[in-house]
């Protein structure tokens, strides 16, 4: 009785997680094709030059992972945030924080080191540069009550603004906006294993993604502090009688959320381009709200969603043939928008068919 | 009279049709089966109680009644019409109004714009403040509910909140009116005041349905009483024909021992120790508004013994309780577990040194309710229940069963979220965290707010035994019969001090009622 009730009640939760994105995207897919036939395009054909941009080759897949890295750091880093209750704006600075730390670093380490031996320093160095940027967020919270989404959003101008000074007056390589190439530490392309996907930006920081997903379910969901964190989150008032220490809890939250943001940045910095460029994270911050909403602040969903919105940026460039590649920058947010209205509303009337279906349905 | 679509039919027999009837209805969330078969006739311009076992599915069939649920089968009419399935709309239209257990008020809008919220007097598309603030007041009068229209309700106290509540529904025309648990949060006296003005609609021609666990009420306002067990009902009879025996045993379907005739004089356990457990001393604790919500107050609890609080609600007990768990900061004086100055250290610290803490409100901070009962049996213990930093599962499943065992928590799966439980079984998984541990004192806040007889039975026993195991004891609760019944000695709380401590013998109902309206004992 208690197996089969835990079984069903594994299986409500993951309807209830799954069927709001798919409901999102049908809707989003009716959206595009009301725009794309008022653009005078015939919607099946813009939606297979999508999928074979993306999905439909090796180099398209490629790009696809690529942008899946970054939004999986910045839609983590967001998700961690939002468990322990606090909104996270910042992930696009505190990305390009990282990425800077790791650049600066790879200009100073002696060259021809190997890169599996660096790439701790180069974790550390870009946690520090993510985690000092949301740290400092955390701290202005925990000691004297500043909102984060205020504080976060400000230093989005202020970080972005130091970084692109100190790049441009110290450390630009001339005629560029970026640094010079790391001397040690540059990882291997995924084609390095996969031959097909070459000249895609696709990497090893991927397997880097992975692994920080993983970590990241196992502090949430298995750890003593994950407890706490998501106490926090849920009701502050039940973890403070609890014993736990809320504003360490906001601010270690929003120190380890920066953090993860900032690892994202060797995805560019160590995998891809291997220096920091001035600007590489625009965007990439503010969409992984949209991925930690998707996903449902769940790691594995935040992957998932992740990969949709991973899709659909690289899709834009493949219909731009065909439709403006800002028609997918539409669709998207009616993604988000749809996500956001009908996880309440599919919940809604998931449940209500569940309680018609009978008792034991 | 007529129902307020203007066309009561005539029942066959020529009776006037009943205000509310029920049949069959059936109501399911999933794998829980809420409803089964319960049914509910209620008759015009009488106070009918609804009472039962928590979960015993009363609170859902009112539901049910005030269109938030559709049921999966059954009947209902209303004044003689069916409205099988309607919605709360329509409900409203039709007079039905429910009174939630949990008040819904915006806290930084006034009372008037709180009752007329939604069905706003406007003027020229602007609200029509004075206008609202007289409709209130005039209604007020006639009903007997007075509250203040202009002021804020975050400034009111919980009874004048609840008044609030019952306003907002008879501004929308409620006839028939559902109670749910009124009194869980009221002091003796506004208890009485509440029954005056309740007993008055009902003279006026109102209909009201009081849902509630407390049989005394029962017994002193209704005229009808409806028993429900496990989803169905069980039992309709006058109230002047009954009991409170009777009424439990419907309830529970066995013979209950009653709080009030139980132990009506506890009897003294031995005690071991003399050192006082818990020793408070000038304790002093400001509030929001900077004033002293707790004003020097000094007292000792000694192991082997209940100290009760009584007193009207807002006095500086809430604050006192918060203070000594560690939750509140304290503005002077000191507080003393077995002798050790723990003042300034924190709620787990305090936690380790054997203090164990039942807060009054469970849904508030007594419990995560979106977290499993199995995470909810280790809040406040999750550092005791982990191992390098990781949370031991099979630990927590291990004391999860042990304790739905021992303390009879349904369902008994320790997988299902808190919030799906009802209000009893919530607060049996807060004593079971609180009470199934090593611990020499307890915080027993409120301990049997809104909870069932069967429940309270149980809870009761808890804290005797716990008091024969030599626990200290430092009960505050809003019911002066839970404090007459366990407690050896009584402080009465007013304004923030102890108007009176009294040793259990010379503590009476009347005599503790004087010191709690400050009517005796100005006491420094």
């Amino acid at each position: 009785m208690s197996a089969s009730a835990g079984a069903r009640r594994w299986r409500a939760q993951l309807e209830e997680a799954v069927l709001p994105a798919v409901v999102a995207l049908l809707i989003a897919a009716l959206v595009g094709d009301v725009l794309i036939i008022v653009y005078g395009q015939s919607p099946g054909e813009v939606y297979r030059a999508l999928l074979e941009g993306t999905w439909g080759n090796a180099y398209g897949l490629g790009q696809v992972l690529y942008k899946t890295t970054t939004l999986t750091f910045t839609g983590l880093s967001v998700a961690i945030g939002l468990r322990a209750g606090l909104f996270n704006i910042g992930a696009e600075s505190q990305l390009a924080a990282g990425g800077f730390a790791a650049g600066v670093l790879g200009t100073l380490l002696p060259p021809g080191l190997p890169a599996l031996l660096v790439l701790p320093l180069f974790i550390v160095a870009a946690a520090i540069g993510g985690g000092a940027v949301g740290g400092a967020a955390g701290v202005l919270k925990s000691k004297w009550g500043a909102h984060e989404v205020i504080t976060t959003i400000m230093l989005n101008f202020i970080v972005l603004a130091l970084l692109n000074y100190l790049t441009v007056a110290h450390f630009k390589v001339f005629d560029t906006l970026h640094t010079a190439d790391v001397r040690s530490g540059a990882l291997p392309r995924l084609s390095a294993l996969i031959p097909p996907f070459h000249g895609s930006a696709a990497n090893m920081v991927l397997f880097l993604a992975l692994a920080v997903v993983a970590v990241a379910w196992w502090y949430l969901f298995r750890s003593r502090a994950g407890y706490e964190l998501r106490a926090v989150g849920l009701q502050p008032g039940a973890a403070e009688y609890g014993g736990v220490n809320v504003p360490g809890v906001w601010w270690r939250a929003m120190l380890i959320s920066g953090a993860v943001a900032g690892i994202g940045g060797l995805n560019f910095v160590l995998g891809y381009k291997h220096y920091y460029e001035d600007g590489f994270s625009t965007g990439a911050g503010f969409l992984g709200i949209a991925v930690a909403l998707v996903g449902r602040n769940n790691p594995v969903g935040v992957v998932l969603a992740a990969l949709l919105f991973g899709t659909l940026s690289q899709g834009g460039l493949a219909v731009n043939a065909l439709v403006p590649k800002q028609m997918v920058d539409v669709l998207q947010a009616v993604v988000i928008i749809a996500v956001v209205t009908s996880v309440p509303e599919v919940r809604r009337v998931l449940r209500s068919a569940r309680r018609r279906g009978g008792p034991e349905a | 009279m007529t129902a307020p679509d203007g066309t009561t039919p005539p029942t066959p027999d020529g009776a006037p049709p009943l205000a509310v009837s029920l049949r069959g209805i059936d109501m399911s969330f999933g794998p829980v089966r809420a409803n089964r078969g319960a049914s509910l006739d209620v008759a015009r311009g009488e106070i009918h109680a609804l009472v039962g076992e928590n979960g015993a599915g009363k609170s859902t069939l009112m539901r049910v009644l005030s269109g938030m649920y559709a049921p999966d089968a059954g009947t209902m009419t209303v004044n003689g019409r069916d409205v099988t399935g309607w919605s709360t709309a329509q409900a409203i239209d039709a007079g039905v109004g429910m009174v939630h257990q949990h008040f819904m008020l915006v806290p930084t809008l006034t009372v008037a714009e709180n009752v007329v919220l939604g069905r706003e007097i406007t003027a020229a598309g602007r609200l029509d403040r004075r206008g609202a603030e007289r409709a209130v007041a005039e209604l007020g009068e006639r009903t007997g509910l007075v509250v203040a229209p202009g002021r804020l309700v975050s400034e009111l106290s919980v009874g004048e909140a609840q008044r609030v509540e019952i306003l907002k529904t008879l501004y929308r025309g409620a006839r028939i009116l559902i109670l749910d648990e009124p009194t869980a949060v009221l002091s003796p006296p506004e208890v009485d005041e509440l029954w005056r003005v309740l007993t008055h609609m009902r003279d006026t021609g109102d209909t009201i349905i009081l849902i509630t666990h407390k049989l005394d009420e029962v017994m002193a306002v209704s005229n009808t009483v409806t028993v429900m067990r496990r989803g169905a009902t069980v039992g309709r009879v006058a109230t002047r024909d009954t009991s409170p025996a009777e009424l439990a045993r419907l309830m529970v379907g066995r013979d209950v021992v009653l709080a009030g005739d139980a132990a009506a004089a506890p009897q003294h356990s031995i005690r071991a120790e003399r050192r006082a457990a818990l020793d408070v001393r000038e304790l002093t604790v400001a509030d929001a508004r900077k004033t002293h919500a707790v004003d020097g107050v000094s007292f000792a609890v000694e192991p082997g013994e209940i100290l009760g609080i009584a007193g009207v609600e807002g006095n500086g007990q809430t604050e006192l309780v918060e203070a000594l768990a560690g939750l509140r900061e304290v503005s002077a004086g000191a507080v003393l577990l077995h002798g050790r100055d723990v003042t300034r250290q924190s709620v787990r610290a305090r936690g380790d040194a054997g203090l164990s803490h039942i807060p009054e409100d469970r849904q508030l901070r007594g419990l995560v309710l979106d977290y499993s009962i199995a995470d909810n049996l280790i809040l406040g213990q999750q550092h005791r229940f982990s191992r390098r930093g990781a949370v031991d599962a099979a630990h927590v499943l291990e004391n999860a069963r042990r304790q739905i065992e021992r303390f009879d928590i349904r369902p008994a799966d320790p997988a299902a979220p808190a919030r799906a439980l009802s209000g009893g079984n919530q607060q049996k998984i807060v004593i079971a965290r609180e009470m199934g541990r090593d611990f020499t004192v307890l915080l027993a806040a409120q301990p049997t707010r809104g909870v069932d007889v069967g429940a309270i039975e149980f809870i009761h026993a808890q804290l005797r035994n716990a008091r024969a195991e030599g626990k200290a004891i430092l009960l505050v609760s809003a019911d002066l019969t839970e404090v007459l019944a366990l407690s050896d000695r009584v402080a009465v709380m007013y304004g923030g001090r102890f108007a009176a401590v009294l040793p259990r013998a010379e503590a009476t109902k009347e005599v503790l009622g004087a010191y709690m309206t400050g009517a005796s004992g100005r006491a420094a």
